[in-house]
Protein backbone atom coordinates (compact mmCIF):
# COMPACT_ATOMS: atom_id res chain seq x y z
CA UNK A 1 0.00 0.00 0.00
CA UNK A 2 1.68 3.25 -1.12
CA UNK A 3 -0.03 6.67 -0.54
CA UNK A 4 -0.06 9.18 -3.61
CA UNK A 5 2.44 12.68 -2.82
CA UNK A 6 -0.85 14.72 -2.45
CA UNK A 7 -2.01 11.96 0.54
CA UNK A 8 0.93 12.36 2.37
CA UNK A 9 1.15 16.20 1.64
CA UNK A 10 -2.52 16.39 3.22
CA UNK A 11 -1.27 14.08 5.62
CA UNK A 12 1.54 15.73 6.88
CA UNK A 13 0.37 19.44 6.56
CA UNK A 14 -3.52 19.22 7.06
CA UNK A 15 -5.65 22.29 6.18
CA UNK A 16 -8.15 23.25 7.82
CA UNK A 17 -7.42 21.53 11.37
CA UNK A 18 -9.07 22.38 14.38
CA UNK A 19 -12.75 23.78 15.71
CA UNK A 20 -14.67 26.77 15.03
CA UNK A 21 -15.99 27.98 18.33
CA UNK A 22 -19.19 29.97 16.68
CA UNK A 23 -20.01 26.86 14.12
CA UNK A 24 -23.56 26.97 13.46
CA UNK A 25 -22.84 23.30 11.75
CA UNK A 26 -21.35 20.55 13.01
CA UNK A 27 -21.54 16.99 12.05
CA UNK A 28 -19.65 13.53 13.05
CA UNK A 29 -19.28 10.66 11.73
CA UNK A 30 -17.58 6.71 11.95
CA UNK A 31 -16.49 5.23 14.85
CA UNK A 32 -13.75 4.45 17.54
CA UNK A 33 -14.85 0.65 16.73
CA UNK A 34 -13.41 1.02 13.19
CA UNK A 35 -10.61 3.51 13.83
CA UNK A 36 -12.28 6.68 12.06
CA UNK A 37 -14.23 9.60 13.24
CA UNK A 38 -14.34 12.86 11.41
CA UNK A 39 -15.30 15.97 12.76
CA UNK A 40 -16.46 18.63 10.75
CA UNK A 41 -17.04 22.76 12.11
CA UNK A 42 -18.98 24.71 9.69
CA UNK A 43 -19.37 28.07 9.56
CA UNK A 44 -22.13 28.60 7.26
CA UNK A 45 -23.40 32.16 6.28
CA UNK A 46 -25.92 33.28 3.44
CA UNK A 47 -25.88 29.59 2.20
CA UNK A 48 -22.33 29.75 1.65
CA UNK A 49 -19.31 28.20 3.91
CA UNK A 50 -17.12 30.57 4.76
CA UNK A 51 -14.92 28.46 6.93
CA UNK A 52 -14.72 24.79 7.86
CA UNK A 53 -12.31 22.86 10.21
CA UNK A 54 -12.15 19.14 10.88
CA UNK A 55 -10.97 16.45 13.76
CA UNK A 56 -10.22 13.15 12.83
CA UNK A 57 -9.18 10.32 14.40
CA UNK A 58 -7.95 7.57 11.99
CA UNK A 59 -4.68 6.67 9.68
CA UNK A 60 -3.15 8.71 7.73
CA UNK A 61 -6.28 8.70 4.75
CA UNK A 62 -8.28 9.79 6.82
CA UNK A 63 -6.63 12.95 7.65
CA UNK A 64 -5.95 13.26 4.30
CA UNK A 65 -9.36 12.81 2.79
CA UNK A 66 -10.68 15.11 6.08
CA UNK A 67 -8.22 17.70 4.62
CA UNK A 68 -8.69 17.70 0.88
CA UNK A 69 -12.39 18.11 1.69
CA UNK A 70 -12.22 20.52 4.06
CA UNK A 71 -10.60 21.98 0.87
CA UNK A 72 -12.88 21.53 -1.72
CA UNK A 73 -16.30 22.88 0.21
CA UNK A 74 -14.67 25.72 1.78
CA UNK A 75 -15.85 29.05 0.25
CA UNK A 76 -18.80 26.96 -1.72
CA UNK A 77 -22.89 27.29 -1.17
CA UNK A 78 -24.30 24.65 0.21
CA UNK A 79 -25.96 23.01 -2.60
CA UNK A 80 -22.72 22.64 -4.41
CA UNK A 81 -20.93 20.93 -1.15
CA UNK A 82 -23.75 17.98 -1.00
CA UNK A 83 -22.69 17.07 -4.24
CA UNK A 84 -18.75 16.50 -3.52
CA UNK A 85 -18.63 13.09 -3.44
CA UNK A 86 -16.30 10.49 -2.25
CA UNK A 87 -14.60 9.99 -6.11
CA UNK A 88 -13.86 13.80 -5.99
CA UNK A 89 -12.34 13.24 -3.19
CA UNK A 90 -10.20 10.75 -4.43
CA UNK A 91 -9.65 12.65 -7.91
CA UNK A 92 -7.74 15.41 -5.77
CA UNK A 93 -5.82 13.49 -3.95
CA UNK A 94 -4.50 11.74 -6.52
CA UNK A 95 -5.46 8.57 -5.86
CA UNK A 96 -6.21 6.12 -2.51
CA UNK A 97 -5.18 3.10 -2.07
CA UNK A 98 -8.56 0.42 -2.14
CA UNK A 99 -8.63 -0.75 1.17
CA UNK A 100 -8.70 3.01 2.16
CA UNK A 101 -11.50 4.23 -0.53
CA UNK A 102 -14.16 3.95 2.97
CA UNK A 103 -12.17 7.33 4.19
CA UNK A 104 -13.24 9.57 1.08
CA UNK A 105 -16.71 8.07 1.98
CA UNK A 106 -16.38 9.13 5.48
CA UNK A 107 -15.15 12.47 4.21
CA UNK A 108 -18.27 12.91 1.68
CA UNK A 109 -20.58 12.07 4.45
CA UNK A 110 -18.70 13.82 7.40
CA UNK A 111 -19.41 17.31 5.03
CA UNK A 112 -23.33 16.07 4.75
CA UNK A 113 -23.79 15.38 8.61
CA UNK A 114 -22.29 19.06 9.13
CA UNK A 115 -24.96 20.82 6.47
CA UNK A 116 -27.72 18.23 7.99
CA UNK A 117 -26.98 19.38 11.42
CA UNK A 118 -26.62 23.25 9.79
CA UNK A 119 -30.38 22.76 8.48
CA UNK A 120 -31.72 21.04 11.32
CA UNK A 121 -30.47 23.84 13.53
CA UNK A 122 -32.29 26.19 10.86
CA UNK A 123 -35.60 24.45 11.72
CA UNK A 124 -35.51 22.92 8.27
CA UNK A 125 -35.75 19.06 7.01
CA UNK A 126 -32.26 17.87 6.73
CA UNK A 127 -31.75 16.62 2.72
CA UNK A 128 -28.68 13.91 2.92
CA UNK A 129 -30.04 11.57 5.27
CA UNK A 130 -26.50 11.41 7.02
CA UNK A 131 -27.32 10.72 10.56
CA UNK A 132 -24.53 11.63 13.22
CA UNK A 133 -22.27 8.77 13.85
CA UNK A 134 -23.03 6.78 11.10
CA UNK A 135 -21.55 3.39 10.60
CA UNK A 136 -22.86 2.53 7.73
CA UNK A 137 -18.62 2.13 7.10
CA UNK A 138 -18.80 -0.98 8.57
CA UNK A 139 -19.58 -2.94 6.05
CA UNK A 140 -17.30 -0.07 3.17
CA UNK A 141 -14.36 -2.04 3.66
CA UNK A 142 -14.07 -3.61 0.34
CA UNK A 143 -13.33 -0.77 -1.71
CA UNK A 144 -15.73 -1.12 -4.26
CA UNK A 145 -17.47 2.31 -2.88
CA UNK A 146 -15.72 4.67 -5.57
CA UNK B 1 17.09 5.48 9.54
CA UNK B 2 16.42 4.01 12.95
CA UNK B 3 15.34 0.30 12.47
CA UNK B 4 13.03 -0.55 15.49
CA UNK B 5 10.98 -3.25 13.54
CA UNK B 6 13.74 -6.36 14.04
CA UNK B 7 10.01 -8.51 14.64
CA UNK B 8 8.66 -7.71 11.49
CA UNK B 9 12.65 -8.61 9.65
CA UNK B 10 15.82 -8.42 9.77
CA UNK B 11 19.60 -7.65 7.44
CA UNK B 12 20.91 -9.97 6.38
CA UNK B 13 24.64 -10.05 8.29
CA UNK B 14 28.03 -9.93 6.14
CA UNK B 15 29.24 -13.09 7.45
CA UNK B 16 25.78 -15.06 6.30
CA UNK B 17 26.04 -13.51 2.89
CA UNK B 18 29.54 -14.60 2.36
CA UNK B 19 28.75 -18.26 3.35
CA UNK B 20 26.16 -17.74 0.65
CA UNK B 21 27.21 -16.39 -2.36
CA UNK B 22 29.57 -19.84 -3.44
CA UNK B 23 26.43 -21.74 -3.53
CA UNK B 24 24.15 -18.35 -5.01
CA UNK B 25 27.40 -18.67 -7.82
CA UNK B 26 29.85 -21.31 -8.78
CA UNK B 27 28.66 -24.35 -6.85
CA UNK B 28 24.97 -24.36 -7.95
CA UNK B 29 25.26 -28.16 -8.66
CA UNK B 30 21.86 -29.67 -7.26
CA UNK B 31 22.39 -31.67 -3.92
CA UNK B 32 20.75 -34.74 -5.14
CA UNK B 33 22.88 -35.04 -8.13
CA UNK B 34 26.20 -38.01 -7.79
CA UNK B 35 28.73 -36.00 -9.38
CA UNK B 36 31.14 -33.85 -7.02
CA UNK B 37 29.64 -30.68 -7.98
CA UNK B 38 26.09 -31.98 -6.60
CA UNK B 39 28.03 -33.46 -4.07
CA UNK B 40 29.53 -30.57 -3.12
CA UNK B 41 26.24 -28.84 -1.94
CA UNK B 42 24.89 -32.17 -0.23
CA UNK B 43 27.88 -31.44 1.92
CA UNK B 44 27.09 -28.20 2.98
CA UNK B 45 23.75 -29.48 3.55
CA UNK B 46 24.82 -31.65 5.95
CA UNK B 47 26.95 -29.29 7.95
CA UNK B 48 24.23 -26.79 7.47
CA UNK B 49 22.04 -29.26 9.33
CA UNK B 50 24.57 -30.11 12.12
CA UNK B 51 25.11 -26.21 12.94
CA UNK B 52 21.27 -25.91 13.33
CA UNK B 53 20.66 -29.11 15.47
CA UNK B 54 23.66 -27.97 17.55
CA UNK B 55 22.08 -24.30 18.44
CA UNK B 56 18.47 -26.33 19.65
CA UNK B 57 19.95 -29.23 21.51
CA UNK B 58 18.61 -31.57 18.41
CA UNK B 59 19.83 -34.12 16.56
CA UNK B 60 20.59 -33.59 12.98
CA UNK B 61 17.79 -36.19 11.80
CA UNK B 62 15.53 -33.91 13.53
CA UNK B 63 15.60 -30.46 11.60
CA UNK B 64 13.59 -30.45 8.42
CA UNK B 65 14.25 -27.39 6.19
CA UNK B 66 11.29 -25.70 4.75
CA UNK B 67 10.37 -22.17 2.71
CA UNK B 68 9.44 -20.41 5.71
CA UNK B 69 8.26 -20.56 9.05
CA UNK B 70 4.99 -19.74 8.09
CA UNK B 71 5.32 -23.15 6.18
CA UNK B 72 6.29 -24.87 9.23
CA UNK B 73 4.00 -23.72 10.70
CA UNK B 74 1.54 -25.10 8.23
CA UNK B 75 3.23 -28.71 8.06
CA UNK B 76 3.94 -29.02 11.94
CA UNK B 77 -0.10 -28.22 11.98
CA UNK B 78 -1.33 -30.07 9.16
CA UNK B 79 0.82 -32.79 9.13
CA UNK B 80 0.01 -34.06 12.58
CA UNK B 81 -3.64 -33.25 12.12
CA UNK B 82 -3.98 -35.67 9.04
CA UNK B 83 -1.87 -38.20 10.47
CA UNK B 84 -4.06 -38.61 13.92
CA UNK B 85 -7.44 -38.47 12.65
CA UNK B 86 -8.19 -41.80 13.53
CA UNK B 87 -6.97 -41.42 17.30
CA UNK B 88 -9.02 -37.74 17.15
CA UNK B 89 -9.75 -34.75 15.52
CA UNK B 90 -9.81 -32.07 18.25
CA UNK B 91 -6.64 -29.35 18.53
CA UNK B 92 -5.95 -27.01 21.23
CA UNK B 93 -3.99 -23.64 20.33
CA UNK B 94 -3.94 -19.69 21.65
CA UNK B 95 -6.09 -16.88 20.55
CA UNK B 96 -2.77 -15.16 20.31
CA UNK B 97 -0.94 -17.14 17.45
CA UNK B 98 0.72 -15.69 14.63
CA UNK B 99 -2.01 -15.94 11.77
CA UNK B 100 0.43 -18.73 10.28
CA UNK B 101 -0.78 -20.98 12.83
CA UNK B 102 -5.02 -18.89 13.60
CA UNK B 103 -5.37 -19.23 9.75
CA UNK B 104 -4.30 -22.89 9.35
CA UNK B 105 -6.46 -24.05 12.31
CA UNK B 106 -9.61 -22.28 10.98
CA UNK B 107 -8.86 -24.27 7.67
CA UNK B 108 -8.80 -27.24 9.27
CA UNK B 109 -11.86 -26.85 11.32
CA UNK B 110 -13.53 -26.67 7.47
CA UNK B 111 -11.82 -30.16 7.16
CA UNK B 112 -14.40 -31.00 10.22
CA UNK B 113 -11.39 -31.06 12.88
CA UNK B 114 -12.37 -29.14 16.07
CA UNK B 115 -10.09 -26.23 17.62
CA UNK B 116 -10.09 -24.50 21.22
CA UNK B 117 -8.43 -21.42 20.73
CA UNK B 118 -7.81 -20.85 24.82
CA UNK B 119 -8.31 -17.16 25.90
CA UNK B 120 -4.87 -15.00 27.63
CA UNK B 121 -4.67 -13.04 30.87
CA UNK B 122 -4.02 -9.10 30.32
CA UNK B 123 -0.62 -9.91 30.08
CA UNK B 124 -0.81 -12.18 26.92
CA UNK B 125 -0.25 -15.37 28.67
CA UNK B 126 -1.94 -18.78 28.21
CA UNK B 127 -2.66 -20.54 31.59
CA UNK B 128 -1.45 -24.27 31.70
CA UNK B 129 -4.44 -25.10 33.68
CA UNK B 130 -6.85 -23.58 30.88
CA UNK B 131 -4.44 -25.99 28.62
CA UNK B 132 -5.67 -29.07 30.68
CA UNK B 133 -9.02 -28.60 31.20
CA UNK B 134 -9.32 -28.27 27.34
CA UNK B 135 -7.84 -31.60 26.68
CA UNK B 136 -10.60 -34.30 25.62
CA UNK B 137 -10.04 -37.94 24.44
CA UNK B 138 -9.73 -36.85 20.91
CA UNK B 139 -7.32 -34.20 21.17
CA UNK B 140 -4.24 -34.91 18.72
CA UNK B 141 -2.58 -31.72 18.69
CA UNK B 142 -1.72 -28.80 21.01
CA UNK B 143 0.26 -25.84 19.34
CA UNK B 144 1.11 -23.03 21.28
CA UNK B 145 3.31 -20.04 20.27
CA UNK B 146 7.12 -19.88 22.49
CA UNK B 147 6.80 -15.94 22.57
CA UNK B 148 4.10 -13.30 20.90
CA UNK B 149 5.51 -11.25 17.52
CA UNK B 150 3.42 -8.49 18.55
CA UNK B 151 3.51 -7.72 22.55
CA UNK B 152 6.19 -10.20 23.66
CA UNK B 153 5.23 -12.31 26.29
CA UNK B 154 7.15 -15.64 26.78
CA UNK B 155 4.54 -18.37 27.28
CA UNK B 156 5.40 -21.22 29.60
CA UNK B 157 6.17 -23.67 26.85
CA UNK B 158 7.87 -26.18 29.47
CA UNK B 159 5.07 -26.65 31.46
CA UNK B 160 2.64 -27.18 28.99
CA UNK B 161 4.70 -29.87 26.84
CA UNK B 162 5.76 -31.66 30.15
CA UNK B 163 2.08 -31.87 30.46
CA UNK B 164 1.06 -32.53 26.61
CA UNK B 165 3.60 -35.60 26.76
CA UNK B 166 2.30 -36.99 29.99
CA UNK B 167 -1.33 -36.96 28.47
CA UNK B 168 0.54 -38.84 24.84
CA UNK B 169 -0.49 -35.49 23.20
CA UNK B 170 1.62 -34.01 20.56
CA UNK B 171 3.19 -30.79 21.22
CA UNK B 172 4.04 -27.86 18.54
CA UNK B 173 5.66 -24.42 19.54
CA UNK B 174 5.87 -21.57 16.83
CA UNK B 175 9.57 -19.83 17.80
CA UNK B 176 9.69 -17.73 14.62
CA UNK B 177 10.42 -14.70 17.20
CA UNK B 178 11.99 -16.98 20.37
CA UNK B 179 15.02 -18.74 18.00
CA UNK B 180 17.86 -16.53 18.30
CA UNK B 181 16.44 -14.09 20.91
CA UNK B 182 16.26 -16.83 24.03
CA UNK B 183 18.28 -19.36 24.33
CA UNK B 184 16.08 -22.92 22.86
CA UNK B 185 17.48 -26.40 23.78
CA UNK B 186 14.23 -28.60 22.92
CA UNK B 187 15.61 -31.68 24.59
CA UNK B 188 15.20 -30.13 27.71
CA UNK B 189 11.34 -27.76 26.53
CA UNK B 190 10.75 -31.73 25.35
CA UNK B 191 8.63 -30.26 22.55
CA UNK B 192 7.84 -32.63 19.73
CA UNK B 193 7.54 -29.65 16.98
CA UNK B 194 9.26 -26.60 16.55
CA UNK B 195 8.73 -23.92 13.93
CA UNK B 196 11.61 -21.37 13.43
CA UNK B 197 12.57 -18.59 10.37
CA UNK B 198 15.92 -17.41 9.33
CA UNK B 199 14.78 -13.95 8.73
CA UNK B 200 14.22 -12.99 12.02
CA UNK B 201 17.94 -13.68 13.28
CA UNK B 202 19.59 -12.01 10.18
CA UNK B 203 19.16 -14.71 7.98
CA UNK B 204 18.21 -14.93 4.56
CA UNK B 205 13.67 -14.58 3.33
CA UNK B 206 12.56 -17.47 2.15
CA UNK B 207 13.96 -20.08 4.70
CA UNK B 208 13.02 -21.86 7.95
CA UNK B 209 13.31 -24.75 9.49
CA UNK B 210 11.23 -27.35 11.57
CA UNK B 211 12.52 -29.51 14.15
CA UNK B 212 10.33 -32.95 14.36
CA UNK B 213 11.01 -34.47 17.55
CA UNK B 214 13.04 -38.56 16.65
CA UNK B 215 9.87 -40.93 16.49
CA UNK B 216 7.30 -38.28 15.92
CA UNK B 217 5.48 -38.98 12.48
CA UNK B 218 3.42 -36.21 10.12
CA UNK B 219 1.91 -36.36 7.05
CA UNK B 220 4.24 -34.46 4.42
CA UNK B 221 2.96 -31.27 3.56
CA UNK B 222 5.10 -31.19 0.15
CA UNK B 223 4.51 -33.69 -1.92
CA UNK B 224 7.16 -34.38 -4.69
CA UNK B 225 10.70 -36.01 -4.57
CA UNK B 226 12.88 -37.80 -1.73
CA UNK B 227 14.38 -34.48 -0.43
CA UNK B 228 14.70 -33.85 3.44
CA UNK B 229 14.43 -37.64 3.96
CA UNK B 230 11.38 -37.76 1.94
CA UNK B 231 9.34 -35.22 4.01
CA UNK B 232 9.31 -32.30 2.59
CA UNK B 233 10.19 -32.42 -1.66
CA UNK B 234 11.52 -29.64 -3.31
CA UNK B 235 15.31 -29.11 -4.66
CA UNK B 236 16.79 -27.68 -1.50
CA UNK B 237 17.33 -24.25 -1.69
CA UNK B 238 21.33 -24.68 -0.72
CA UNK B 239 21.99 -21.23 -0.11
CA UNK B 240 19.57 -20.01 2.01
CA UNK B 241 19.88 -23.03 4.32
CA UNK B 242 23.74 -21.97 4.40
CA UNK B 243 22.67 -18.82 5.35
CA UNK B 244 20.19 -20.15 7.91
CA UNK B 245 22.59 -22.51 9.03
CA UNK B 246 25.37 -19.69 9.91
CA UNK B 247 22.66 -17.10 10.67
CA UNK B 248 21.39 -19.49 13.90
CA UNK B 249 25.20 -19.73 14.71
CA UNK B 250 26.25 -16.33 15.30
CA UNK B 251 22.27 -15.25 16.57
CA UNK B 252 23.47 -18.42 19.42
CA UNK B 253 26.41 -17.57 20.08
CA UNK B 254 26.68 -15.39 23.45
CA UNK B 255 23.07 -15.56 23.36
CA UNK B 256 22.81 -14.35 27.78
CA UNK B 257 25.52 -11.28 26.87
CA UNK B 258 23.00 -10.34 24.02
CA UNK B 259 19.95 -10.42 25.71
CA UNK B 260 21.34 -8.71 28.44
CA UNK B 261 22.05 -5.64 26.09
CA UNK B 262 18.97 -6.30 24.22
CA UNK B 263 16.67 -5.81 27.85
CA UNK B 264 18.63 -2.95 29.04
CA UNK B 265 17.79 -0.86 25.82
CA UNK B 266 14.25 -2.32 26.11
CA UNK B 267 13.71 -1.48 30.01
CA UNK B 268 14.79 1.93 28.75
CA UNK B 269 12.18 2.44 25.92
CA UNK B 270 9.75 1.44 28.19
CA UNK B 271 10.75 3.44 30.86
CA UNK B 272 10.90 6.37 28.51
CA UNK B 273 7.97 5.65 26.95
CA UNK B 274 5.43 5.77 29.99
CA UNK B 275 7.40 8.67 31.31
CA UNK B 276 6.92 11.48 28.95
CA UNK B 277 3.80 10.04 26.91
CA UNK B 278 0.52 10.42 28.87
CA UNK B 279 -2.55 8.29 28.43
CA UNK B 280 -0.13 5.46 27.23
CA UNK B 281 -0.15 1.87 28.42
CA UNK B 282 2.43 -0.93 27.97
CA UNK B 283 1.21 -4.26 26.05
CA UNK B 284 2.20 -7.50 27.59
CA UNK B 285 4.00 -8.66 30.12
CA UNK B 286 6.28 -6.27 32.52
CA UNK B 287 9.42 -9.37 32.46
CA UNK B 288 8.02 -11.94 30.48
CA UNK B 289 8.66 -10.95 28.01
CA UNK B 290 11.00 -11.15 24.26
CA UNK B 291 14.04 -9.24 25.48
CA UNK B 292 13.87 -7.27 22.16
CA UNK B 293 9.96 -6.02 22.36
CA UNK B 294 7.90 -3.06 23.64
CA UNK B 295 4.30 -2.43 22.43
CA UNK B 296 2.19 0.34 23.59
CA UNK B 297 -1.05 1.97 23.41
CA UNK B 298 -1.59 5.64 23.05
CA UNK B 299 -4.99 6.78 23.96
CA UNK B 300 -7.24 8.61 21.54
CA UNK B 301 -4.96 8.18 18.03
CA UNK B 302 -4.50 5.67 15.58
CA UNK B 303 -2.14 3.44 14.58
CA UNK B 304 -1.07 4.34 11.03
CA UNK B 305 -0.47 8.06 11.41
CA UNK B 306 1.92 7.54 14.21
CA UNK B 307 3.81 4.71 12.10
CA UNK B 308 3.92 7.64 8.90
CA UNK B 309 4.71 10.24 11.27
CA UNK B 310 7.73 8.25 13.40
CA UNK B 311 8.94 7.27 9.24
CA UNK B 312 9.06 11.47 8.64
CA UNK B 313 11.50 11.58 11.21
CA UNK B 314 13.58 8.11 10.16
CA UNK B 315 12.11 5.83 12.36
CA UNK B 316 10.82 2.32 11.09
CA UNK B 317 8.46 0.58 13.76
CA UNK B 318 5.04 -1.06 13.46
CA UNK B 319 1.36 -1.34 14.66
CA UNK B 320 -1.55 -3.30 15.58
CA UNK B 321 -4.10 -0.89 13.96
CA UNK B 322 -6.79 -2.08 11.30
CA UNK B 323 -5.22 0.08 9.12
CA UNK B 324 -1.99 -1.03 9.30
CA UNK B 325 -3.43 -4.61 8.24
CA UNK B 326 -5.78 -3.72 5.71
CA UNK B 327 -8.38 -5.09 7.77
CA UNK B 328 -11.29 -3.54 9.45
CA UNK B 329 -10.58 -4.91 12.91
CA UNK B 330 -7.61 -4.06 14.83
CA UNK B 331 -4.74 -6.35 15.98
CA UNK B 332 -6.49 -10.08 17.32
CA UNK B 333 -3.64 -10.26 20.05
CA UNK B 334 -4.46 -6.74 21.55
CA UNK B 335 -7.95 -7.71 21.73
CA UNK B 336 -7.38 -10.90 23.33
CA UNK B 337 -5.39 -9.13 25.78
CA UNK B 338 -8.57 -7.00 26.47
CA UNK B 339 -7.56 -3.75 25.10
CA UNK B 340 -11.28 -2.23 23.49
CA UNK B 341 -11.14 -1.25 19.71
CA UNK B 342 -10.15 1.96 20.44
CA UNK B 343 -6.81 1.73 22.25
CA UNK B 344 -6.13 -1.11 20.32
CA UNK B 345 -5.79 1.01 16.81
CA UNK B 346 -3.36 3.16 18.81
CA UNK B 347 -0.51 0.90 19.20
CA UNK B 348 3.04 1.23 18.37
CA UNK B 349 5.37 -1.93 18.40
CA UNK B 350 9.11 -1.60 19.05
CA UNK B 351 11.60 -4.36 18.04
CA UNK B 352 15.11 -3.82 18.77
CA UNK B 353 18.14 -5.52 18.23
CA UNK B 354 21.73 -5.75 19.14
CA UNK B 355 22.52 -2.98 16.62
CA UNK B 356 20.41 -0.59 18.20
CA UNK B 357 21.88 1.72 20.29
CA UNK B 358 21.51 4.19 23.05
CA UNK B 359 21.42 7.15 20.59
CA UNK B 360 18.66 6.04 18.66
CA UNK B 361 16.65 5.41 21.84
CA UNK B 362 17.24 8.99 22.53
CA UNK B 363 16.41 9.95 19.50
CA UNK B 364 13.23 8.07 19.43
CA UNK B 365 12.17 9.35 22.89
CA UNK B 366 12.46 12.76 22.14
CA UNK B 367 10.29 12.43 18.91
CA UNK B 368 7.67 10.38 19.96
CA UNK B 369 5.84 12.81 22.11
CA UNK B 370 5.62 15.45 19.96
CA UNK B 371 4.36 13.14 17.05
CA UNK B 372 1.60 11.31 19.15
CA UNK B 373 0.71 14.74 20.79
CA UNK B 374 0.50 16.43 16.87
CA UNK B 375 -2.10 13.65 15.98
CA UNK B 376 -3.71 14.49 18.91
CA UNK B 377 -4.30 17.54 18.38
CA UNK B 378 -6.30 16.75 15.55
CA UNK B 379 -8.25 13.82 17.10
CA UNK B 380 -11.81 14.27 18.49
CA UNK B 381 -11.30 11.94 20.71
CA UNK B 382 -8.86 13.90 22.69
CA UNK B 383 -11.33 16.86 23.84
CA UNK B 384 -13.87 14.06 24.55
CA UNK B 385 -11.52 12.67 27.12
Amino acid sequence: MIYSEKVMDHFTNPRNVGEIPDANAVGEVGNAKCGDIMRMYMKIEDNIIKDVKFKTFGCGAAIATSSMATELVKGKTIDEALKLTNKAVVEALEGLPDVKIHCSVLAEEAIKAAIDDYYKRQGLEPVSGISENSDHHHDGHSGDEE
Amino acid sequence: MIYFDNAATTFLKKEVLDEMMPYLTEEYGNPSSIYRHGQKAQMALIRARETVAKALNADPREIYFTGSGSEADNWAIKGAAFRNRKKGNHIITSSIEHHAVLHTCEYLEKQGFQITYLPVDEYGLVSVEDVKKAITDETILITIMFANNEIGTIQPIKEIAQMAGEKGILFHTDAVQAVGALPIDVKDLGVDMLSLSAHKFNGPKGVGALYIRKGVVIDNLIHGGGQERGKRASTENVAGIVGLAKAIELATSNIEEKSKKITALRDKVIKGVLERVPDCRLNGHPTMRLPNNANFSFKYIEGEGLLLLLDANGICASSGSACTSGSLDPSHVLLAIGLDHETAHGSLRISLSEFNTEEEVDKFLEVLPAVVQRLRDMSPLYDKR
